[in-house]
């Protein structure tokens, strides 16, 4: 985790790129909606996390691919650590390049939607626990098409179907604490979807990586 | 005497057994149809809030039930395949799916097409509609995965994990999204909640889902010739069987 | 039977749209779906044969 950490370093646009897409995408939704306060409250916590969907998505080629395309992957394959340890590395390397700058710059993008404060909050939770869970199930579908024709198309198709849930729960329970209801329940789901993930996706993408380096 | 289960796993001695199979699977599920269909239309009554309209769920209920249940069998082969090794048995899911898929896409129309005189939109975010749009990307994602992937072996196993990762993720997309329906339209009714259904209506709809199940299966069973066909094209016993 | 004329039937309570809309589709997909499948085979055993040759092996 530490080699990917220092490789994303060194290839810093990678990592600034996705960012900056999200925070441009962001602020292209009151341009395309209009500026009024009310309207952009409303939309501000599907926005925000769809945002963090699509840039979650977007580097998902990097997970695997780079590794995959210079040799690296399958030597890393034959050592005696078990995959799924690389698997986690390469989730918590992507998550910390990708989901991690999210969490901590949403809040600044709240503001821009003009979110109330304990809003803020709660999207910062949200999508606390929320990205490592796109990173985790991001990493199932970017093992399975290693190589593959169709790339981040074909990716984010596969993935998509799987976030769904998590951007309901998270978008859900910032839009709870805006209209004051309370986004307790929202958090919790989103935690365990987190510990589901945790346990089932890390051995997922390890096997996916076996079919895909055989 | 035990029947060997096994001895029909390979391709070459299902293909002639499948071909037999289809026409007692596609008969039944056209004389089903009718019968469904003439139910629908000559006996059952009309109903009392929703007039004529309702009678879209005699394709639209079967087709969705048929869209879950499908994905489910494609998970169950893809997964066997996967454990076994078994190519006949990743076969049968790469067949199935294609109808599964269809009718996914059945079920979409007809619930937007029910939803319109219903609820006065095309397009209702209730939780099956939205549920069904996702099976369909579900759907859609295994077939692209398969067909993106050149070498069958390979294809095969990928499909299969997400597959089994999807019919894992079913559950909690339903969930997810009746939870997220129910916030967002409080008290609204979803337009797949059948009419208050007559004896007769039920009844018609059931014979519908049955004709549709056997048609599922007899297409399936022809789609999988064709995909044993196409697989082992190379072989002395396919040409013989099929060749002049 | 409840329909008064052919033309009730059609009409279907004024959601003629609407129910034929989803019937005819639904025939139109079946049918699509088998007439590709027979084509298909069509062409794998039109295949099949040409790598055969004339006559048996």
């Amino acid at each position: 985790m530490a080699r990917d950490l220092l490789i994303a370093l060194r290839h810093r646009s990678d990592v600034l790129t996705t960012f900056f897409f999200f925070v441009i995408v962001v602020s292209l939704y009151p341009l395309g909606v209009g500026p009024e306060r009310e309207t952009l409250r409303e939309i501000a916590p599907g926005v925000i996390w769809v945002a963090a969907l699509l840039a979650a998505m977007l580097s998902l080629a990097r997970m695997f691919g780079t590794d995959y395309a210079d040799g690296t992957l399958e030597q890393l394959a034959l050592t005696p650590q078990p995959l799924v340890v690389l698997v986690i590395a390469k989730v918590a390397a992507h998550w910390l390049t990708t989901g991690l700058p999210l969490v901590l710059v949403a809040p600044v993008l709240g503001l821009q939607f003009d979110l109330p404060a304990d809003s803020l909050a709660t999207l910062s939770w949200s999508l606390l626990i929320g990205t490592p869970v796109l990173s985790l199930l991001g990493s199932v579908g970017a093992s399975l098409t290693l190589g593959v024709r169709g790339g981040a198309a074909l990716t984010s198709l596969l993935v998509l179907p799987l976030y769904v849930p998590v951007l309901i729960f998270g978008a859900g329970a910032v839009a709870a604490t805006v209209t004051g209801s309370g986004a307790h329940g929202h958090l919790t789901v989103l935690g365990a979807m987190l510990m589901i993930a945790l346990v089932f996706a890390p051995w997922a993408s390890a096997a996916a990586l076996r079919i895909s380096l055989e | 005497m035990s029947i060997n289960w096994f001895k029909y796993a390979s391709p070459q001695s299902f293909y002639p057994l499948a071909g037999r199979m289809v026409p007692w699977f596609m008969v039944p599920a056209a004389v089903l149809g009718l019968i469904g269909l003439y139910i629908g239309f000559f006996v059952a009554p009309t109903d009392s809030q929703q007039g004529e309209a309702y009678r879209i769920i005699f394709i639209h209920v079967p087709a969705a039930w048929m869209s879950m249940f499908i994905y489910m069998v494609v998970a169950f082969w893809a997964g066997l395949g996967l454990a076994f090794n078994t190519r006949l048995s990743s076969m049968m899911a790469h067949a199935l799916a294609p109808t599964g898929a269809l009718m996914t896409f059945v079920a979409l129309w007809t619930g937007s097409l029910w939803g319109r005189p219903t609820w006065g939109t095309w397009w209702v975010w209730d939780a099956r509609l939205t549920s069904e749009l996702i099976l369909l990307f579900l759907y859609i994602g295994y077939m692209s995965l398969a067909a993106a992937i050149d070498d069958p072996r390979r294809a095969d196993k990928a499909s299969a994990v997400l597959a089994l990762v999807g019919v894992v993720n079913v559950p909690i997309i339903y969930f997810s999204v009746q939870w997220w329906n129910t916030l967002h339209q409080g008290a609204s009714v979803s337009i797949s909640r059948a009419p208050s259904m007559a004896a007769t209506m039920l009844i018609g709809m059931l014979v519908m889902v049955f004709a549709f199940w056997a048609y599922s299966i007899a297409v399936a069973l022809i789609r999988v010739r064709l995909l044993i066909m196409e697989r082992e094209r190379n072989s002395a016993w396919l040409r013989e069987t099929e060749g002049v | 039977m409840h329909w008064g004329s052919a033309a009730e039937f059609l009409a279907m309570g004024g959601y003629a749209l609407y129910v034929w809309g989803s019937y005819l589709v639904t025939a139109l997909v079946i049918c699509v779906e088998v007439a590709v499948l027979v084509r298909r085979g069509r062409t794998l055993r039109a295949r099949a044969g040409r790598i055969a040759g004339p006559g048996s092996d």
